[in-house]
């Protein structure tokens, strides 16, 4: 979304968007007003998607509050932090369950918090070449296209498996004959493995840096990537990952703060209180739908967002023009 | 010595006895920048005085020009490439103004030639950005129209040929509207009367942009203690996660 992404896409944020109610907040990182209203309502959409797929809702949150008018730098830094609120009580449920691999989560967090320094340094290196805007975009588009493709791929064989009233043939769980290849053993017990650990420490890695750069949790990267690459078993997946996800948040926020210094606290508390709530109520819808249909419904969000990226790389932007201070 | 004085004293006079004297006053010092803020309006206004005490014995034209701190910047270009809009050339500046506004009682190009505008930066195609290095003077040119074209869009830069009003050649007043995304610093804001395309009299005024309280805390709080400031941030997201869930899925 390259014509978004610019400082304050929309002269007063708050103005085009909110004329109904109004609760004016100045945001003191991001130096704008907003409509606060508006902010709650959007965390709020974005924790409703993270309790009922369990993803973190991050990869929403940055590109409609860049699209409102918040700087993309901060919009990114303080969505970290949302995402760790919208996991918190997602880990301890899944705990309570014996759904957390604590071996497996340690070793993915240690890559995360890896990725997430690595992730820095690109930061810098691309906002000083100016193509930061580029590559994230680019990101966005190339992976949620390819995730939400594959999502939709799967739930659709599977809803159409039903109604015909056959079972589909149950999947074999191996993880990837490349993981097979890394020296070094690890028995991961829970997750049902016995891998190297350089696998998981290397995906921690990948989400670590996707997590800086376009400020998300990289749930929706993590949990496909564990089903299908390291084979482990599904009752501990989504608990892990949300382990994860806590985790290199927590260390994306940090890193945040101390490099770019765009976490927005302000910002961030509003998002919260959205999010926090609806988790809580999407969690309860997940619990009366379909497991299937509600993968399929995922699956389009995804994919409309990735369009709508896409579409906008290509688009003439409003903006030729943008600037950075030197 | 008493006499070189006397001389200056003299000449000072004379000086003034020709020219008007302006008496610029703003209806705010100090722009507070706090919760709620949503961008205010200043009053520019003030006296044109004539020092021989005939009021209206000529026709001035205002300008007033409210200026913000400025900023280096590196302003970059986005260009179709491969089927996608990339940011493809950039110019740098040195001194491009965070904000910056001018109202005038008639339109500028009526009330002073080209020269004078440049020299006194009267009007946004006459800013005086300071491009570093050395690019063409048309790539120079379409550089700062797209800063100029950008910053208008955002209400940064405003250019108002009505906007100020001319009481009985005395008495001048002009609104300016500050948007809540301004920067902080101190804003300067010059008046000049402008008799027969040159201009007479000039005066300056300062404004200071500050966020105070609450706002103020929390960006000093992130720029100075960034380590403690993320740790509350991380703190605050686990707190409000682990309440919600406590509350939440009890009942």
């Amino acid at each position: 979304m390259p014509d978004d992404l610019r400082i304050g896409a929309f002269p007063a944020a708050g103005e085009g968007l909110g004329s109904g109610r109004k609760m004016n907040v100045y945001l003191p990182i991001a130096n704008l007003a907003v409509n606060g209203l508006i902010i709650v309502a959007l965390g709020g959409l974005t924790g409703l998607l993270s309790g009922m797929f369990g993803v973190g809702g991050g990869f929403l949150t940055t590109p409609l509050l860049i699209f409102y008018g918040v700087p993309p730098t901060v919009a990114a830094a303080s969505a970290a932090s949302q995402v760790t609120g919208a996991s918190v009580s997602g880990v301890f449920a899944h705990s309570r369950r014996g759904g957390v691999d604590y071996l497996m989560g340690g070793v993915l967090v240690a890559g995360g918090v890896i990725g997430t320094g690595i992730g820095a340094v690109l930061f810098r290196l691309l906002t000083a070449l100016g193509q930061i805007d580029t590559v994230i975009n680019v990101l966005y588009v190339v992976l949620l296209g390819g995730i939400g493709g594959f999502m939709a791929r799967d739930s659709w064989r599977e809803i159409k498996a039903q109604t015909r009233g056959e079972a589909l043939p149950a999947r074999k769980r191996r993880h990837h004959p490349l993981v097979a290849n890394l020296p070094l053993r690890w028995r991961f017990y829970r997750s049902g493995l016995y891998i190297s650990p350089l696998a998981p420490l290397l995906l921690g890695m990948t989400t670590g840096v996707l997590t800086m750069l376009m400020g998300i949790g990289g749930g929706f990267v993590l949990v496909p990537a564990m089903l299908y690459i390291l084979g482990m078993s599904a009752s501990v997946v989504v608990g892990t990952s949300l382990f994860q996800i806590l985790f290199v948040t927590m260390a994306t926020t940090m890193m945040h703060a101390l490099t770019t210094k765009a976490v927005d606290i302000v910002l961030a508390v509003l998002l919260l209180l959205g999010s926090v709530t609806g988790a809580q109520l999407g969690a309860r819808i997940a619990l009366r739908v379909r497991p299937e249909r509600l993968r399929l419904v995922l699956a389009i969000i995804v994919l409309s967002v990735a369009l709508r990226m896409a579409l906008g790389l290509t688009y003439q932007p409003d903006a030729i023009y943008t600037v950075t201070p030197l | 010595m008493l006499r070189r004085l006397f001389a200056l004293v003299c000449l000072i006079l004379l000086g003034a006895a020709r020219d008007p004297i302006l008496v610029p006053e703003v209806s705010q010092h100090e722009v507070q920048v706090r919760q709620g803020f949503t961008g205010t309006e200043l009053l520019l206004y003030g006296a044109i005085l004539d020092p021989q005490g005939t009021r209206a014995g000529r026709d001035y034209d205002i300008v007033v020009v409210l200026k913000g701190p400025t900023q280096s910047i590196t302003l970059r270009e986005k260009q179709k490439h491969a089927g996608i809009w990339v940011n493809a050339a950039s110019a740098r500046f040195r001194s491009a103004p965070s904000f910056y506004a001018v109202a005038s009682s008639r339109p500028l190009d009526r009330i002073v030639d080209p020269r004078t505008a440049a020299i006194y930066e009267l009007g946004l195609p006459f800013l005086q950005l300071s491009p570093i290095g050395s690019f063409q003077t048309e790539e120079q040119i379409r550089f700062a129209a797209g800063l100029v074209q950008l910053m208008t869009n955002q209400k940064l830069y405003q250019e108002d040929p009505t906007g100020v009003t001319v009481n009985e050649q005395v008495l001048y007043q002009a609104r300016i509207k500050l948007p809540s995304n301004v920067q902080t610093g101190t804003y300067t804001a010059e008046t000049f009367a402008v008799s027969r395309g040159s201009v007479v009299a000039s005066a300056i005024a300062r404004v200071e942009v500050k966020k105070r309280g609450f706002e103020r805390i929390v960006a000093e709080f992130a720029q100075r203690s960034s380590f403690i400031y993320g740790l509350l941030a991380v703190a605050v997201s686990v707190a409000m996660g682990w309440i919600a869930g406590r509350l939440l899925t009890r009942t």
